[in-house]
């Protein structure tokens, strides 16, 4: 390669003031060579200065979009800005940067792996502070997903993945909306993109509120990733191509 | 049916087409959609000037009772209506997230390529870490525009 590789690193982040300087610092500290973006996602605290003043670059939503708008952002800027390699780390402070070197080594020992997922769930001796509840639905997401792309997935929830320069292509373009991580995983293999997942040790959340907290809303997102999941098996997903009509387009009725 | 009724049900048909015809006008309705509601309003005229037309549809479909056959139509219509509406909204969603995210990418380059020009606003905190962040950022913008 003629100049070194561009490492970005993005930080979706929604009224995470009290943790984010924590988490840029931290990104810092551990991986030198990584730029941080965060994304400020529509909040309505101090989130998006006090990373500006920790020293990242903040890309600010004018309102709410989720976790698949805000990730799918990072893609967008990670594409613009010509980086090879990007990875996805919580503003809440779940995701342990210095972790992240486990994912770089599976990622520069095999060419062919697109993305590199951390998981909760393969080592014996990490052990991942959960609900019951919790991990039950994750691990059903694991089976349904391992049955459907042919390998095993043992953490299809964790959004600690880093990606390569054709998944960054492919997702900037095309990202699930709410839920997206399960999706994802769906889409690298109808893409014939390779998903590799290592160990990696996580944190209990910092501060904040989790996306997903609530009875209520954690039956819904089972119902929505399931949903998802069987509609992803037969879903057009349109890749805009020269000549090809736009991906959304205004003209269109039932 | 009693011709009184009748006058009414036409006048209502009618009163319909006119609003709809009104707003397209005003342009507060857009021709896609006013399609639907001009439609909606033709049926409904040709089914209060016809009498006959009710029965016999109520008669193919082996409805007893004409009204009936009315309900059938309408509800079935609505329920077009409503799921033409959530696809009209899933993309308007859809079109205000992509326009949401290029706005802030925009936003972000903007801040980058103007804050040479503001000493200020680098000046006031970290002046050491900024001045370098807004160095990589300059080259950065040049090397892709």
């Amino acid at each position: 390669m003629p100049s070194p590789a561009r490492h970005l690193a993005v930080v979706p982040a929604l009224n995470e003031a009290a943790t984010i300087a924590t988490v840029v610092g931290r990104i810092h500290a551990a991986l030198p060579q990584f730029d941080v973006l965060v994304i400020d996602d529509g909040s309505t605290d101090d989130t998006g200065r006090v990373a500006e003043e920790h020293g990242a670059r903040v890309v600010r939503h004018p309102f709410n979009l989720g976790i698949g708008g805000a990730v799918q952002s990072g893609f967008q800027f990670a594409l613009d800005n010509e980086y090879d390699y990007m990875v996805q780390i919580d503003g809440d402070g779940q995701h342990d940067p210095r972790e992240l070197g486990k994912l770089m080594d599976v990622m520069s020992s095999d060419p062919d792996v697109d993305v590199v997922c951390g998981s909760r769930f393969l080592s014996k001796d990490l052990k991942y502070p959960s609900p019951i509840s919790r991990r039950t639905g994750i691990h059903l997401f694991a089976f349904l997903l391992s049955r459907l792309v042919d390998g095993r997935i043992s953490d299809p929830t964790s959004g600690f993945r880093l990606y390569n320069r054709r998944a960054i292509q492919l997702f900037a373009r095309d990202y699930p909306h709410d839920y997206p991580e399960v999706e994802a995983v769906l889409m690298l293999h109808h893409h014939r993109l390779r998903l590799r997942e290592t160990p990696v040790r996580m944190f209990a959340r910092g501060g904040g509120a989790s996306s997903i907290s609530g009875s209520g809303k954690s039956a819904y997102y089972m119902v929505k990733v399931l949903l998802a999941l069987f509609v992803g098996l037969a879903r057009r997903r349109p890749v805009p191509e020269p000549d090809g009509p736009p991906a959304i387009t205004a003209h269109h009725a039932l | 049916m009693d011709p009184k009724l009748q006058l009414i049900s036409i006048a209502g048909a009618a009163g319909l087409l006119l609003v709809v015809l009104e707003l397209v006008r005003r342009r507060a309705l857009l021709e896609r959609y006013a399609l639907l509601w001009l439609f909606s309003a033709v049926v409904l005229l040709v089914l209060a000037c016809w009498r006959g037309l009710l029965e016999r549809v109520s008669d193919v479909l082996g409805i007893a009772e004409a009204p009936n056959a009315l309900f059938l139509l309408a509800f079935a219509a609505i329920l077009v209506l409503l799921l033409h509406f959530s696809a009209a909204v899933s993309r308007l969603a859809d079109q205000s997230k992509v326009l949401a995210q290029r706005l802030a990418l925009v936003e972000e380059r903007l801040r980058r390529v103007e804050a040479p020009r503001e000493p200020r606003a680098a000046a006031e905190s970290e002046p050491a870490e900024d001045h370098e962040l807004v160095g990589a950022g300059k080259s950065r913008s040049t090397r892709i525009s």
